[in-house]
């Protein structure tokens, strides 16, 4: 980024957009082990404990009459359900638990992440590229499993002119294969992006004339990030639902 | 947030030596193993809370509410049902009630009638009566009085002849005033 030579310009403006994201351990200065519990541990745990909170202490009492908060559980649920349902059928809905453990904290540390002087972990790759790869080779394993090679026929167009059904298999396989790429870096270059575009706003409110402005701007980016935290949440459990189906019934 | 300078030895291929990110630690390849480690625990713990715990508890619920509410609903059309029974009834009972009242006013109406009839016949027969009576006595009266004038005119007759300085004759006085009565 530039950061550097911002800096070396030797102006009040010090950016440094990207230091939000990275990684430290929790306890010490020490070097990052794959066990080292740093940061990221510790968001993604008070996303475990904000997914706790809502789905299960708010119906603790299960109320016939729902409280506030029994009643987001409900939409949650209901929400995540009948969009499954509507995508991939009857048969999709024994993939609810997974489809809903992927919204649920796709949306709690996207929410989390929009805690000032928060660590966003869904802004990293490494944590969107697994969860888009976990739903690739579901849907390919699955696909497999349940239609044998009549799968394949995702690939062959059968409604399209015999000449041109190679080229259209190569295309549909490219596509498919660009699925959890796209799938991954949607969701963390939109969270990245917004936060990236905050920091830098909040850079420039060292600058008396212009920190209205930049309050202004930050507020304006944190809306729309509030929202893009939900739509993004939204937008990859669509998307794993549609590959689903996908998998369930490859016929075009 | 990463302000502090971190010591050197930590200031790896991702963070130079003020602590700030050399490019984008989104891809740090060093710290990959550690975000994915945690996130698959994450992941499990997750799916392991929703599938055991929220999820069946949540569809209990939402399960519980729709046998409430659809009994509830069989219970208000029961209700309902009811309601249009003791409605029927009251409207069978009070269509009764008027028939029953309508009866009974017709039956007074002609005893009232009957009665009614047997003192008028009553009392025209007794008006018929005292009529009759009445007549009679006006009869008996007019003839008294036809009489007495025949006395009055004869003994008038008779004084006047008297006063006159006549003798009266009874007998021709008689005569004279039956004569003139007559004509």
């Amino acid at each position: 980024m530039a950061t550097e030579t911002t800096a070396a310009e030797g102006s009040s403006l010090v950016f440094h957009p990207m230091d939000q994201f990275i990684v430290k351990p929790l306890f010490g200065d020490g070097a990052i082990a794959w066990y080292t519990p740093t940061n990221v541990t510790l968001w993604l745990f008070l996303a475990i404990a904000a997914v706790f909170a809502l789905l299960v202490l708010s119906t603790s009492k299960r109320a016939i009459v729902p409280t506030r908060m029994q009643s987001v559980a409900e939409l949650a649920y209901g929400f995540i359900y009948k969009m499954l349902e509507d995508i991939c059928g009857k048969e999709g809905v024994k993939f609810f638990p997974y489809v809903m453990t992927l919204f649920m904290f796709i949306v709690c540390a996207n929410f989390l992440g929009m805690i000032p002087m928060s660590f966003t972990t869904t802004s990293h790759f490494a944590v969107t590229i697994p969860l888009a790869l976990a739903v690739f080779l579901t849907v390919t394993v699955l696909g497999f499993v349940k239609n044998g090679t009549a799968f394949l026929g995702l690939f062959w167009v059968s409604s399209a002119p015999m000449a041109l059904r190679p080229v259209l298999a190569i295309i549909e396989l490219i596509s498919y294969f660009v699925r959890p790429v796209s799938h991954s870096i949607r969701l963390a270059g939109n969270v990245m992006a917004g936060h990236a575009v905050i920091k830098v706003f909040a850079g420039f409110a060292a600058i008396a004339a212009i920190s209205p402005v930049s309050v202004l701007a930050i507020t304006a980016m944190y809306g729309l990030e509030v929202l893009v935290s939900f739509i993004q949440a939204y937008v990859f459990t669509i998307l794993t639902c549609v590959y689903l189906k996908d998998a369930l019934h490859p016929s075009h | 947030m990463a302000t502090e300078p971190l010591t050197e030895e930590v200031a790896g291929t991702c963070v130079d030596a003020g602590g700030s990110a050399i490019g984008m630690p989104q891809l740090c390849f060093d710290w990959f193993p550690n975000q994915i480690f945690w996130l698959v625990i994450t992941l499990v713990v997750i799916f392991l809370v929703l599938s055991r715990v929220a999820l069946p508890r949540i569809a209990a619920i939402l399960a519980e509410r729709q046998g409430t509410i659809t009994n509830d609903l069989a219970a208000a059309e029961d209700l309902k049902a009811k309601a249009v029974e003791a409605e029927e009834a009251y409207n069978k009972a009070l269509a009764d009630a008027r028939s029953e009242a309508q009866r009974i006013a017709a039956e007074a109406r002609a005893e009232i009638q009957s009665g009614l009839d047997e003192a008028i016949a009553k009392a025209d027969a007794e008006i018929a009566a005292k009529a009759a009576e009445s007549e009679k006595a006006i009869a008996d009266i007019r003839a008294g009085a036809l009489e007495s004038i025949q006395v009055v005119a004869k003994d008038t007759a008779a004084e006047l002849v008297t006063a006159l300085g006549g003798e009266a004759d009874a007998k021709a006085i008689d005569g004279a005033v039956d004569a003139q009565m007559k004509g």
